[in-house]
């Protein structure tokens, strides 16, 4: 804005205001609701401001579960999430950077018909392939394992892409003198290469473990036991339940850790996270 | 009539810097005024502030008659060229000249008279089609002088305009923009920081330093008695030898004492063998380095004083201490480490205050 | 692109390009493959014998009132989700970029609903809709409206929407600020010197130069509300009440759990396929021409 007007920075400040109401609001209303009782929310009479059943609720849904359904406590959901998200994004940051390391400096057969190979697979996300992909899963035996929820999703074109285009802006000459000194290909990858690709690494691992954290559909498919499921798919079974009356307080506290991680990572490292949403796009 | 006057104009930041001190000059209708000085003098700050770019903490701003501190760039009645252009990438040639018109509803077939006009003039006919990105530097600046000059605004500011051309460019711009402005007849307002952009444009030179004026008149005056070592190093190039004034075997007003500096330009020295003008000085010189630059060649000699040299502390851009510069025209030069006697006439020789910051009438 | 063949080992580039090439292969590109090729089959009613019927299944698809059903609800739901997350990140771009104090502040609140999972922020707005003990839920109902997304299609959609519009808004909004943020302030200053005001600003100048950001988030935003937001329907209002939010992902997902119709289902999945390359192959066609200033 160039112009100077005296009551002109209220409009912004009222706008952004209002954004962040409705942002916030939802997930304070989630935070609230998992400190009130059952009973109280289910008459509507919930206030907005926290009441006293927070440490209990939380007892209850991350160990001991509820008696109402067989449902698993959200405690071994975590973990289960945590596996995923973890293992989803070193992977697919160490399947990448190898791939894309072979491309740039290297000369093989096939070389750029690999990395269109590679390339396609952006245009096959998994809501597309869903059922074939679980079949060849579960021919593999991979269901109900950290391995299948995992491994089908680890083949990424974006990190790959990432790291190409930050390679490919890695000076030749850098090379050439870390070859004069006597490194060959794997010394220069972890002495020189890996070193400088440190701020890439993490901020796609900010992004990527986000992305596993959050998965739906594939999880949703490949795990069958309570015990293996992660805790955004558990959260459905939670307010599922048709017959009986849903654990309002429950339900919440476990949307409330379900958002935990992934958000405490972009708040905490949001510099981070936005480079690295920002780069993956381009 | 639409002069610019700055009335004790002062800006300082939230965090207390102040970056233009208390600042008065007058633009005369139709004058050229070229604000000069150093990378962070505040002259940009200043410009930018009369284009109401900037808010103004203290004094007044009077453009045409018109106090306009309060009133926004669109209602200035001003048009800029800025440094880096700031062409609007998504439009036309045509379009970018335009725009000012259109937003001020004037009708369509007057601005394709005015537009016309401004293309001739600046010779951008065959280019009203094309977009910015597909034009050149020097293209582009004269877009941005178009877009300028359609507005027949009342005041026309340019914030370094040629800086981003190469040299020759930059010369034959230069030329352009005084005809350009002498036919126009345009109050102007012109910021650099090179010198002799300044002393060849302007009617009215301003010299600043650290948010103050050093001094204001014409070029000439300011090249022949500058208020101040910084004008007088500023101005003219190579800059103005300085040295201690009691180093110097010539007789001194009383005011002067012995703390005060001596400066003689290097243009103003000329090698004699013996005698020393009445009143004017004489120095020893040992030729250091020659430089030879076709017209004239530059001569670069150590000051061999009894008892050392005693120059004023160099400080960038000048030369070190116990140097001395010494300009003469044509070709021929004492060979290096020659012993040489450089001579001033007393009429060229400039004497100031031991700080510097004031004239002393020799 | 040069390629620089630096190191000449073919053996160990090989290698290293195998784990990614072998995922590839076994979990996208055979899948894909087994897809098209059962698009093209048809099952008994035993499920024991296949038959090749070329385009067969196809066909029979774009015959199939509910497919057209399922169209008609992508198109709505995806234009409103796009329409709407668009503008009100743009809203929030444009104000964040203004230099007004505790933008930083404003910024981190903005982005947190990136990080929620679609079918997370989905519960939350069930939460809040729910009939008898939402917030909204109730002052809905206080305004006279009989708020009921378990019967009434349309609130349905509505709720899916909002929750929709609510994950994508934190994306749109970085979007766009680093858009506006690339544009440089001595453009903007040419044209308020030029007599535009703020409003005539934005439409002239502002909005013009965000047009390749703007067109890269319309794509990216149609490929969201495609695939990303079956979380978000699955924990809602799983497809109904009575399809009215069954997008062509949720049907396929529908139709692929029930088993019945492998190669109508198969089918479905091919068209998809098919759409989303057109949307990446614009994408990537776009972004590699990218404006300069």
């Amino acid at each position: 804005m160039v112009e100077h007007r005296r009551f002109g920075n209220l409009l912004p400040h009222l706008i952004l205001l209002i954004g962040v109401v409705i942002v916030a609001f939802p997930v304070y209303l989630a935070i609230v609701a998992s400190t009130h009782s059952d009973t109280l929310i289910s008459n509507g009479q919930m206030p907005l401001y926290p009441g006293s059943h927070g440490l209990e609720t939380y007892w209850k849904t991350i160990v001991s579960g509820t008696g109402k359904t067989t449902r698993e406590p959200v405690g071994s959901m975590m973990i289960s999430s945590l596996v995923m998200a973890v293992g989803i994004a070193v992977g697919k940051i160490a399947i990448s950077i190898i791939s894309a390391y072979a491309i740039v400096f290297f000369s093989f057969p096939f070389r750029m018909t690999t990395f269109w190979i590679i390339f396609v697979t952006l245009m096959l996300p998994v809501e597309v392939r869903i059922f074939p992909t679980y079949k060849i899963a579960s021919d593999l035996h991979m269901l109900d394992s950290y391995s299948g929820l995992v491994l089908p999703l680890i083949a990424s074109a974006t990190a790959t892409l990432l790291f190409r285009q930050f390679f490919m802006t890695i000076p030749k000459e850098l090379v050439e003198a870390s070859k004069m000194d006597g490194a060959g290909p794997i010394r220069f990858f972890f002495d020189t290469l890996l070193p400088l690709s440190v701020t890439n690494i993490a901020a796609l691992f900010v992004i990527l473990f986000i992305y596993g954290w959050n998965q739906y559909l594939w999880p949703l498919l490949i795990t069958t036991r309570d015990d293996m499921q992660t805790i955004v798919i558990g959260i459905k079974k939670i307010i599922d339940v048709k017959d009986a009356l849903t654990e309002w307080s429950v339900a919440m506290a476990t949307a409330v850790l379900a958002m935990l991680p992934p958000v405490a990572i972009v708040v905490l490292l949001q510099r981070l996270f936005v480079k690295g949403l920002i780069e993956t796009e381009k | 009539m639409a002069n610019v006057a700055l009335r004790n104009v002062r800006k300082a930041y939230p965090n207390g810097f102040e970056a233009i001190k208390g600042i008065e000059f007058e633009v005369d209708d139709g004058q050229f005024c070229v604000l000069v000085g150093p990378s962070g003098c505040g002259k940009s700050t200043l410009l930018r502030m009369v284009a109401g770019l900037e808010t103004i903490t203290g004094g007044d701003i009077d453009i045409g008659g018109r106090i306009v501190n309060q009133v926004e760039p669109a209602d200035r009645d001003i048009a800029m060229v800025f440094q880096n252009y700031a062409l609007y990438p998504h439009m036309s040639v045509y379009n970018n000249m335009a725009y000012g018109l259109r937003n001020r509803g004037m009708p369509k077939a007057a601005i394709g008279t005015r537009v016309q006009e401004a293309a001739r003039i600046l010779e951008l006919a065959a280019l009203l089609d094309r977009k910015p990105g597909q034009l050149s530097g020097g293209q582009r600046q004269r877009v941005a002088m178009g877009r300028a000059i359609v507005r027949q605004p009342k005041v026309f500011l340019f914030d370094e305009p040629l800086s981003n051309l190469d040299a020759k460019l930059r010369i034959a711009m230069r030329v352009e923009i005084r005809k350009l402005q002498r036919r126009l007849n345009t109050t102007s307002i012109y910021v650099t920081h090179d010198q002799l952009e300044a002393m060849t444009l302007a009617d009215v030179l301003v010299v600043m330093n650290g948010g103050r004026v050093e001094q204001i008149g014409n070029p000439l005056e300011l090249y022949e008695k500058p208020a101040t070592t910084f004008v007088a190093t500023f101005i003219g190039a190579p800059p103005m030898n300085l040295m201690s004034a009691n180093d110097s075997n010539i007789p001194l007003p009383s005011g002067a004492g012995q703390a005060g500096i001596l400066g003689i330009r290097p243009e103003d020295f000329h090698l004699a063998n013996d005698g020393s003008p009445d009143g004017g000085l004489a120095i020893e010189l040992t030729v250091e380095a020659v430089e030879r630059v076709g017209a004239e060649t530059y001569v670069y000699g150590l000051r061999a004083e009894k008892g050392g040299a005693t120059a004023v502390s160099a400080k960038p851009g000048e030369l070190p201490p116990g140097e001395i510069l010494v300009r003469i025209p044509g070709q021929s030069a004492p060979a290096l480490g020659q012993r040489i006697r450089a001579v001033a006439a007393r009429d060229k020789l400039h004497v100031f205050s031991a700080d510097g910051r004031q004239r002393i009438a020799l | 692109m040069e390629h620089r063949a630096i190191f000449s080992g073919k053996l160990l580039a090989l290698l290293l390009v195998l784990p990614q090439l072998a995922i590839s292969l076994i979990f996208f590109y055979w899948p894909a493959a087994q897809a098209l090729w059962q698009s093209f089959l048809v099952q008994d009613a035993f499920g024991l014998s296949t038959e090749f019927v070329w385009f067969e299944n196809y066909v029979a698809l774009l015959k199939t009132p509910e497919y057209y059903h399922s169209v008609g609800v992508t198109f709505v739901f995806s234009i409103l989700v796009v329409a709407f997350s668009l503008a009100i990140g743009l809203l929030l771009a444009v104000m964040a970029n203004r230099n007004i104090k505790g933008v930083q502040i404003y910024r981190t609140f903005l982005i947190v609903p990136y990080a929620v999972a679609p079918a997370v922020a989905s519960v939350l707005f069930i939460f809040m809709f729910q009939p008898g003990l939402g917030m909204i839920a109730r002052a809905l109902q206080r305004a006279g409206i009989d708020w009921n997304p378990v019967l009434n299609g349309t609130h349905a959609l509505t709720l899916v929407v909002i929750a929709a519009v609510w994950n994508q808004i934190s994306y749109n909004f970085l979007f766009f600020l680093a858009g506006l943020q690339a544009i440089p302030k001595s453009v903007i200053e040419a044209a308020a010197i030029d007599g535009a005001r703020p409003w005539r600003r934005f439409w002239t100048i502002v909005f013009p130069l965000l047009s390749p950001t703007t067109f890269f988030l319309i794509v990216v935003n149609i490929t969201y509300a495609f695939f990303n937001t079956l979380g978000i329907i699955d924990t809602a209002t799983e497809g109904g009440p009575n399809a009215a939010t069954q997008t062509l992902v949720y049907k396929v997902f529908q139709d692929g759990k029930a088993g019945a119709d492998l190669g109508g289902s198969a089918a479905q999945s091919v068209i998809l396929m098919i759409i989303v390359v057109v949307l990446t192959g614009i994408q990537f066609r776009y972004v590699e021409k990218k404006v300069h200033y």
